[in-house]
């Protein structure tokens, strides 16, 4: 296959790049204490809430652009970013689905997301959030009778004040980094989960994220907390309009398992990557962390494909003793998108065991680094870790780098590190495509093969988009 | 089926072929023989289309199409097989899904329905069990640390589930033990049509004792030096390739 039937390949439209009509408030650009104000005022939140907010944007005052990861981009100017925006009809809140602007629940439909309960995937209740206010959670009372709280972060303040109050902050402090501080003060909604003790969540539960407005930054915000013996499964999917300037996107995750608990957590993220050029696309910034307590789980799935630029570790902390986290990526680069993604794993209790599989696909001219970092405290007598970390480049003029540390401060401590760089062979194609497959396919298939032992970790539904995901952003990458 | 006249090919500046022609009809088969390094796989690869090499004359007809306007997969649509000599792997992506993806695309192409999963995969044991694999094969990635026999005996799994028109296995006996050797006799035979032909690239006699070929052909410094019939390859056997070489000069 030549570079140039290569190049054809990759360069794919990108789906869900449809922008809609929909009349809605949006703060014009800049951010001091008044923004805050406004945000929290909008949300009618208690005087708690908008001084924890006011702290963090005090601290992001004081704080750096981080510059250590291995992306460029031009430097971001905060004050020429909205920090909130919402639809018009959702001044008074919609109370069912039926409530809701039938323009933005076209939207969902057209990306493959059906609000209306009854076609809500089976199993797997939605919440929604669109520019910076969630839409509509779906399969409410169904929870309710699990007694799962699933809702917006919004109402969650007002509704669960000492839940949120006792968990926002605990795993992500506001100061713990620069755009952790920022999305701390400005954060506009997100999801909330809360699963009582012993209670095995009954079905999926899922976000869907969508930046509509121009110019507008999006902030989310989710919390999970899963109490003791508790079992959840969340998945997160994310989508952005074509737009020529960037868009900002810069969330906060935090998840805490208390003793014996489990949370999975799967991501497929699809922002808009910009265009061939490397012109517009997200910037996505997030910090995503999640606490063990003892003989808990934490594992977190990603498929990120989008965003021009991402910057982004899910990280586990292994407090308690025996607690484990899992870390399964797939990062797919094409054209001139960046990604610095990678895990942190912190093993601080006994015998803790972590294991890190890292795929990534790096096309066109695009750049992917793995960073992660491993590290066994003092404490953590018998802690074990494997990181396997496979990268495949497709075509020649992309880049793919490979960042591992590895702190170890207990000699009984294992860390195992595997890394492997793989091509797209010429001759693996030209078998393929001596069977009868085309160029497009074979790369997709091959593509799959190699991400296989990250899509066994997703939930059915998610590992059958996830594929198709790859094929899509992969088009135009052979030719 | 198949109308190869003066072709002239050459990789990376290398002439290879040097005005060869042939002539294969439906139903046929046909053995090509002849000294390492005078072009049997080469003309494998041009038929098929594998980048990188350039023709420089002559022209090739397969299935009255003018092969060189089309792309590999367009070939392969049409019914040209190639056994690999050298099959690669492609880790990860499990045999059966490989299969199916290409008789699927194959089917398409010819707008025949896709089988569905059930049937496709009850297919394809048996073709794992005609070729004497395991069953665990089919969950192996394609090739992925198979011995040489048995990517031998992928490949020719490969060829019973496309069906193909024409079917060109370079050197598929090579690296066989004795029982292997006979199961691939086997398979070639089964599949012997009326519509379909073989071209057969062996180093060995042993091969034709059991598939009859209808021509022998030696190939040479790039071209057929000198065809004859099952005997041929007999009288190669006893001779070796030297005084094929002093009669042509
Ligand atoms: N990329 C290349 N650059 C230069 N020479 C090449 C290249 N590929 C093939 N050749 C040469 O072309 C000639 C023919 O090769 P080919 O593989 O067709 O031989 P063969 O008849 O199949 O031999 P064997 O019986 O050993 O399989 C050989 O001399 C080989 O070295
Ligand atoms: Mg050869």
């Amino acid at each position: 296959m030549s570079q140039e039937q290569i190049d054809k390949a990759i360069a794919k439209d990108y789906a869900a790049g449809f922008t809609t009509e929909i009349e809605s408030d949006t703060l014009p650009p800049g951010l001091n204490e008044d923004t805050v104000r406004f945000i929290s005022a909008k949300k009618n939140e208690p005087e708690w809430m908008l001084e924890w907010r006011l702290e963090a944007f005090r601290v992001w005052r004081e704080m750096d652009v981080p510059e250590w990861a291995h992306v460029h981009y031009p430097e971001i100017n905060f004050q020429d970013i909205s920090y909130y925006s919402q639809p018009k009809s959702m001044e008074d809140r919609p109370q069912s689905l039926d409530e809701v602007d039938p323009e933005l629940l076209a939207t969902y439909e057209k990306l493959g997301i059906p609000l209306h309960e009854q076609e809500v995937l089976a199993g797997v209740a939605v919440d929604v959030v669109f520019d910076s206010v969630s839409v509509a959670t779906t399969f409410r009372e169904k929870l309710a009778e699990a007694g799962v709280l699933f809702c917006s972060i919004s109402e969650a303040v007002h509704a669960y004040p000492d839940l949120v109050r006792k968990y926002l902050g605990s795993v992500v402090p506001r100061k713990d980094n620069f755009y952790a501080a920022l999305n701390s003060a400005v954060f506009s909604d997100g999801s909330f989960v809360y699963i009582p003790k012993g209670v095995r969540c009954p079905m999926e539960l899922s976000t869907y994220f969508r930046i509509n407005e121009a110019n507008t930054g999006q902030f989310e915000r989710t919390l999970i907390v899963a109490d003791e013996g508790s079992h959840v499964s969340y998945l997160e999917g994310c989508t952005a309009p074509m737009r020529d300037e960037n868009q900002l996107h810069a969330a906060v995750v935090e998840l805490v398992a208390m003793d014996d608990a489990e949370i999975k957590y799967s991501t497929v993220q699809n922002w808009y990557p910009g265009d061939a050029e490397g012109k517009g696309g997200i910037y996505n910034f997030v910090t995503k962390r999640g606490l063990a307590h003892t003989n808990a789980k934490i594992s977190w799935t990603q498929v990120e494909t989008g965003s021009a630029v991402t910057w982004k570790y899910p990280s586990c902390i292994l407090r308690g003793d025996n607690s484990v986290g899992e870390f399964y990526s797939v990062a797919l680069t094409n054209n001139m998108q960046q990604a610095d993604t990678g895990t942190k794993m912190i093993h601080l209790g006994k015998n803790t065991r972590s294991t890190i599989i890292s795929k990534g696909i790096s096309a066109g001219k695009s750049s992917n680094a793995y960073r992660g970092l491993v590290r066994v405290g003092p404490a953590a007598k018998g802690a074990r870790n494997y990181t396997q970390c496979d990268s495949l480049l497709i075509g020649d003029k992309c880049a793919a780098h490979t960042f591992p540390y590895i702190e170890s401060k207990n000699p009984t401590g294992i860390v195992e590190h595997e890394a492997t760089t793989s091509k797209v062979s010429d001759d693996q194609l030209y078998l393929c495509q001596q069977r009868g497959l085309d160029p497009e396919k074979a790369v997709s298939m091959i593509v799959n093969g190699f991400c296989k032992e990250v899509f066994k970790e997703l939930p059915m539904e998610f590992a059958v988009e996830a594929g198709k995901l790859l094929e899509v952003s992969l088009e135009g990458s052979v030719g | 089926m198949l109308s190869i006249k003066d072709l002239h090919a050459e990789v990376d500046g290398k002439t290879i072929l040097k005005g060869l022609s042939l002539e294969i009809n439906a139903g046929e088969v046909h053995a090509i023989m002849g000294p390492n390094g005078s072009g049997k796989s080469t003309l494998g690869h041009v038929l098929s289309g594998r980048p990188g090499y350039e023709i420089t004359g002559g022209s090739v007809e397969f299935m009255g199409k003018d092969i060189f306007e089309m792309e590999t997969e367009e070939r392969a649509h049409l019914g040209l097989f190639l056994a690999f000599q050298y099959p690669v792997e492609i880790p990860g992506v499990s045999n059966m899904e490989f299969l199916k993806a290409a008789v699927d695309a194959v089917r398409e192409s010819r707008d025949e329905e896709a089988f569905d999963t059930v049937s496709f995969m009850r297919k394809a044991r048996e073709a794992c069990t005609a070729v004497d694999l395991d069953q665990a094969f089919l969950k192996r990635g394609v090739n992925e640390g198979f011995s040489g026999g048995e990517k031998k005996r992928n490949e020719l799994m490969q060829m019973m589930l496309l069906e193909p028109k024409l079917c060109i296995l370079d050197e598929t006996d090579s690296g066989l033990d004795i029982d292997a050797l006979q199961v691939v006799a086997k398979g070639v035979n089964t599949m012997r049509a009326e519509d379909r032909a073989f071209l057969l690239v062996t180093h060995y006699q042993r091969l034709l004792d059991y598939i009859e070929p209808d021509y022998v052909h030696v190939l040479a410094d790039g071209r057929i030096v000198k065809s004859g019939d099952k005997s041929l390859a007999l009288e190669l056997e006893e001779k070796g390739y030297g005084w094929l070489e002093v009669e042509v000069a």
